[in-house]
């Protein structure tokens, strides 16, 4: 609890990153042993809004990923997303930070935010498992397979005592929904970062299945560590000057066509980023071997 | 190509740079150089027998190998792609019909035997190679098992 409290209001609270699971695969080490990683991918993550302690009473920061298409979106939306003149995001998270570790609205995070071996938390919606029964719910042995039991194998026996309590204690463990529910996975090491593909390796496994959104933080249990970019890790800021640019150009039409048109630019601003991207990669494989 | 796909291909490429895995199949004898590490010291140990089962699964794939050491049967199954194989070599190609040889397990001496299979376009090679005994039991080097 102590711990917790004073990554709450201390110094070194960073922000974290929403990403996207694509899926598991392995690595093996140099020693042969091998291990097993969820890959996160790491799409546009943009700072949105800021909060502060001044305006807000709190230090936070509301990031977006990826990019969502202007007519699926509310009236306020967009104007949530003309305001700081960041195209539309399709997932919008907030990240409590210190008050030193505020970002730019519009700067946008990279993969190397974070360090290979530094232990994260990770949260994410867990896979759906509908009604499920008192055995795979909360692990009850069921009843015997022989000796007189009767349809009931699965079942989870009694629930309580008689007449003197004469009722079912509330939160008894029961049959009922499971999954589908916010999960936090504590202490998962980061593997492998890729920038040129923006991808966080994590060893083990994460909640949810492949294409789910995953807010990866510092983990609260462990100390940073001093090698860890602070406050962030930002994209190269020449990208963001386009960025800008076209933004500010934008900004002079007016009303609704507003966010219309900045979604437009940015399309083509994301076709030379991708362009530059898949340049990127051969890039990297060279240095690798 | 998805993401995962991508990753594990490149993955593949990198640990076959340096060592080229051979195309073998169930029923083949074959003989794998595993890296054995002893304190500071770091040996190869061969493990020959035959191949049981193949496992395709791109990065995650793998064999089995049985052989019959000492009168006991041992299993062992390997990643394809692990680092820790040093190389893995086929000694004898089994003519079977079947993807999965477990009921070898059940089975022991002249009744485990594994017909070699003729490749009428590689005659020559293997016929030199061939002594037409055909059971794995019998390749299975003793002196292996003793490093165990």
């Amino acid at each position: 609890m102590l711990k917790l409290s004073f990554n709450i209001t201390g110094k070194d609270m960073r922000t974290g990153i929403i990403a996207k699971k694509m899926g598991m695969t392995r690595i093996f080490t140099e020693a042969g042993e091998h291990v097993p990683v969820t890959v996160l991918k790491v799409d546009n993550c943009k700072v949105v809004a800021k909060r502060t302690k001044d305006i807000n009473g709190y230090n936070s920061l509301q990031l977006g990923f990826g990019a969502a298409k202007v007519k699926n979106l509310s009236k306020a939306q967009r104007g949530h997303f003309a305001k700081p003149k960041v195209e539309p995001k399709i997932k919008l998270v907030e990240f409590r930070v210190s008050e030193d570790a505020l970002l730019d609205v519009g700067s946008e995070l990279s993969v190397n935010h974070f360090i290979a071996g530094q232990k994260v938390d990770v949260t994410s919606t867990s896979v759906g498992k509908g009604f499920a029964g008192a055995m795979k719910r909360h692990n009850f042995s069921g009843l015997r397979a022989s000796h007189g039991v009767s349809v009931s194998h699965r079942s989870h026996g009694s629930t309580g005592q008689c007449q003197d309590p004469g009722k079912v204690f509330k939160g008894k463990k029961m049959a009922g929904h499971l999954g589908s529910e916010r999960v936090t996975i504590q202490n998962l090491e980061v593997v492998k970062l890729d920038e040129s593909r923006d991808l966080i390796l994590i060893k083990g496994a994460i909640p949810g299945s492949a294409g789910s959104y995953v807010m990866v933080k510092d983990s609260v249990k462990f100390k940073l560590s001093s090698d860890v970019p602070y406050p962030a890790s930002l994209k190269a800021a020449s990208e963001n000057k386009i960025d800008n640019q076209n933004e500010n150009l934008e900004v002079k039409a007016e009303g609704d066509k507003v966010p219309n048109d900045s979604h437009k630019s940015k399309k083509t601003n994301d076709k030379k980023d991708s362009s530059e991207a898949s340049s990127k990669p051969t890039k990297g494989d060279s240095d690798a071997s | 190509m998805n993401t995962i796909e991508e990753i594990e291909k490149e993955n593949i490429e990198n640990l076959t740079k340096e060592k080229e895995i051979p195309d073998f199949n169930p029923g083949d004898t074959v003989k794998v150089q595993v890296k054995v590490v002893e304190g500071q010291r770091e040996r190869l140990q061969a493990f020959e027998g035959v191949c049981i089962a193949k496992k395709n699964r791109g990065i995650n794939s793998s064999f089995t190998i049985r052989k019959i050491s000492y009168g006991e049967g041992v299993e062992r199954v390997f990643p394809l792609y692990s680092p820790k194989n040093a190389s893995i070599e086929v000694i004898r190609k089994g003519s079977v019909r079947r993807s999965k040889l477990y009921y070898l397990r059940g089975r022991t001496g002249k009744k485990a035997r594994i017909a070699e299979k003729i490749d009428n376009t590689k005659n020559k090679k293997l016929q030199s190679n061939s002594s037409n005994k055909g059971i794995s039991t019998e390749n299975t080097k003793e002196k292996d098992s003793k490093n165990d």
